[in-house]
């Protein structure tokens, strides 16, 4: 106890905190950097092989050379399927929870429900769109079933940043509102959800690049290894990028000679993913700039 | 007047009807997991596949469906990636809770949190590429692909859950706790580890049971580097095979309704229950926490 008290004492026990906290940033800055280095090591080893060739044609001699367009557009076609569900699903759900839900058992089972179906392994979403979609629905592998599959992994997140967005809102704008005699569908929708738009953009946007590169809820419900044919309809099998990274890297007869595809796949993949990440971050830091009623 | 309230009375069906999608899903998740999973036992016994130390549906004659070797595939992996997870997501996490501010905290954070959506198909790509020669020269052994680096890529795997709930954990801590502790003489390190941390421990809890859920759902990464052999491993390099790279492998072979085919849906139950169970017992942490703060 005399020890912090005596002079010369408080600068010592300054010094031992600050090693305490640099001994516990060295692990987070070494994940970081990992981070940063694994993307680094992607984009090393992809980039000899992107060009608008790689782009813009089908896989060609036993997909050691050709591109991977079918892959780009399968992938962005059952993302954009996805979020045509869950989109407007989740702003609803999204609204209820933020701006009608009472404080009551229901409630707390929905939004218990909605937490519950972000832990659920995207494997067993899998084995549910096997059975519903695929199987009792009778969607076969196709399209639609991989792409309502996939709205229900993103339908969670999407419901979250929904409620989240819309709680952010202050109430004030909505009390304007009813003062002046609207309803509270005509207060949420003319005060509220067009200031909650942009953070709801930055879930939709997050839920674009981590669906994208969701892999095991399409395996059994239409991802096919190689189809020569793009997809024409709802009900056609795809290729994915995800699919065609994983077929190329464990599952092809040479797997030495598809790498450089193998490596190219995955910078095309991951740079979909941060182009998104990255466009729904700069809405987040200009809301976060603009925004007057937050503090 | 009266057609505007007739409206407003159904916008708030429609989005609670929206939000109790939610919960159907869930419930319909379950619900074709028993149907189909219950089904596996008019083949096999509970017993035999709860206890049953051997996964062997190829079996020529006497197929056997033991849950064990899976199961201990599925531990293992997830003990190892929380051995790293632990240690480095808390300790990171108070860094960035008590350390980090302003501009420099949104960037760390943004980081850990965009690394929670990488594609898990490039992670096991780059556990492929690089951890398994990596480990097969610093160990001499064989093959890099088993325990170990399934354990590793899951340890990366789970740390943005495992950093971002403990985060959270830590900044609900009332500042007034952190006054009281300067207060009294403490240094910013004994305060965060002797009062901020003991205080945030329910929230801790849960985020190590979070990050659990995630490793233990993962799929497509420890398919690819977990060298999928159903045995339970003796050794730290052993080839090791998951519960859901089990479905991953499976599914797409097995004819629909046999015996095979129930018993994946079984393994689905499994895991299902697992992640549910980890999901609500860590709710109740993080409710705990709070409810620990309020007056």
């Amino acid at each position: 106890m005399n020890r912090a008290t005596g002079p010369g004492a408080i600068p010592r026990r300054r010094f031992g905190s600050s090693i305490g906290f640099a001994v516990l940033a060295v692990p987070l800055f070494a994940f970081i950097a990992f981070v940063l280095l694994l993307v680094g090591y992607l984009v090393a080893n992809g980039i000899g092989v992107l060009s608008w060739e790689f782009l813009s044609k089908p896989p060609t001699a036993g997909m050691t050379e050709g591109g991977i367009l079918p892959c780009i557009i399968g992938t962005v076609l059952v993302t954009f399927v996805s979020l045509a569900f869950s989109v407007p699903v989740g702003v609803f759900s999204g609204i209820y929870l933020a701006e009608y839900a009472p404080n009551n058992l229901l409630t707390r089972a929905i939004r218990s429900s909605v937490r519950s179906l972000a832990g659920v392994p995207s494997i067993v979403y899998g084995l549910f769109g096997v059975a519903l979609f695929v199987n009792a629905m009778n969607l076969g592998m196709s399209v639609l079933a991989s792409g309502l599959t996939l709205g229900l992994v993103n339908l969670p997140w999407i419901i979250a940043t929904c409620e989240e967005a819309i709680s952010a809102i202050p109430s004030s704008f909505r009390e304007g509102a009813l003062a002046l005699g609207s309803t509270k569908w005509e207060a949420i929708r003319r005060n509220v959800l067009p200031y909650a738009f942009p953070g709801i953009l930055t879930g939709v946007l997050l839920a674009v690049a981590r669906t994208a590169g969701e892999t095991a809820p399409i395996l059994f419900t239409g991802v096919t290894y190689y189809t020569r044919q793009l997809p024409n309809s709802l009900l056609s099998r795809f290729m994915a990028l995800p699919y065609h990274l994983f077929t190329l890297a464990t599952q092809h007869d040479k797997i030495a000679e598809v790498r450089p595809v193998a490596f190219g796949t995955a910078l095309v993949l991951v740079l979909f993913v941060l182009l998104f990440d990255a466009l729904a971050f700069v809405i987040r830091m200009r809301v976060a700039r603009t925004n007057t009623w937050q503090v | 007047m009266k057609l505007r309230n007739l409206g407003d009375r159904a916008a708030r069906l429609v989005f609670l009807a929206n939000a109790l999608l939610a919960a159907v899903v869930l419930l319909g998740i379950l619900g074709y997991l028993l149907v189909y999973g219950l089904r596996t036992f008019t083949g096999t016994s509970v017993a035999g596949f709860l206890f049953g130390g051997r996964w062997n549906p190829d079996a020529y004659g006497e197929p056997v469906y033991g849950l064990v070797p899976l199961l201990a595939g599925s531990f293992f992996t997830t003990l190892i990636a929380l051995a790293v997870g632990i240690p480095v997501g808390v300790a990171g996490a108070v860094f960035i809770a008590e350390r980090l501010k302003g501009r420099f905290r949104v960037v760390v954070k943004t980081v850990v949190e965009l690394f929670a959506g990488f594609p898990s198909v490039v992670l096991g790509f780059f556990g492929l590429v690089v951890v398994a020669p990596f480990i097969s020269r610093l160990f001499n052994v064989p093959s890099g692909l088993g325990l170990l680096n399934a354990g590793f890529i899951l340890a990366l795997m789970s740390l943005p859950t495992i950093i971002s709930v403990s985060d959270d954990a830590l900044r609900v801590v009332p500042q007034s706790y952190r006054e009281a502790a300067y207060a009294l003489g403490a240094t910013p390190w004994t305060t965060a580890i002797r009062v901020v941390l003991p205080a945030a421990k329910s929230g801790i809890l849960a985020a190590v049971m979070l990050g659990f859920g995630r490793a233990i759902g993962e799929t497509m990464a420890v398919l690819m580097v977990a060298g999928n052999a159903a045995i339970i491993p003796k050794a730290i390099f052993d080839p090791v095979q998951t519960i859901t790279a089990t479905i991953a492998i499976e599914l797409g072979e097995v004819p629909f309704h046999t015996t095979h085919f129930y018993a994946l849906f079984a393994l689905g139950l499994v895991l299902f229950l697992i992640a549910l169970a980890t999901n609500l017992v860590a709710e109740s942490l993080i409710r705990r926490e709070k409810k620990s703060f309020t007056l």
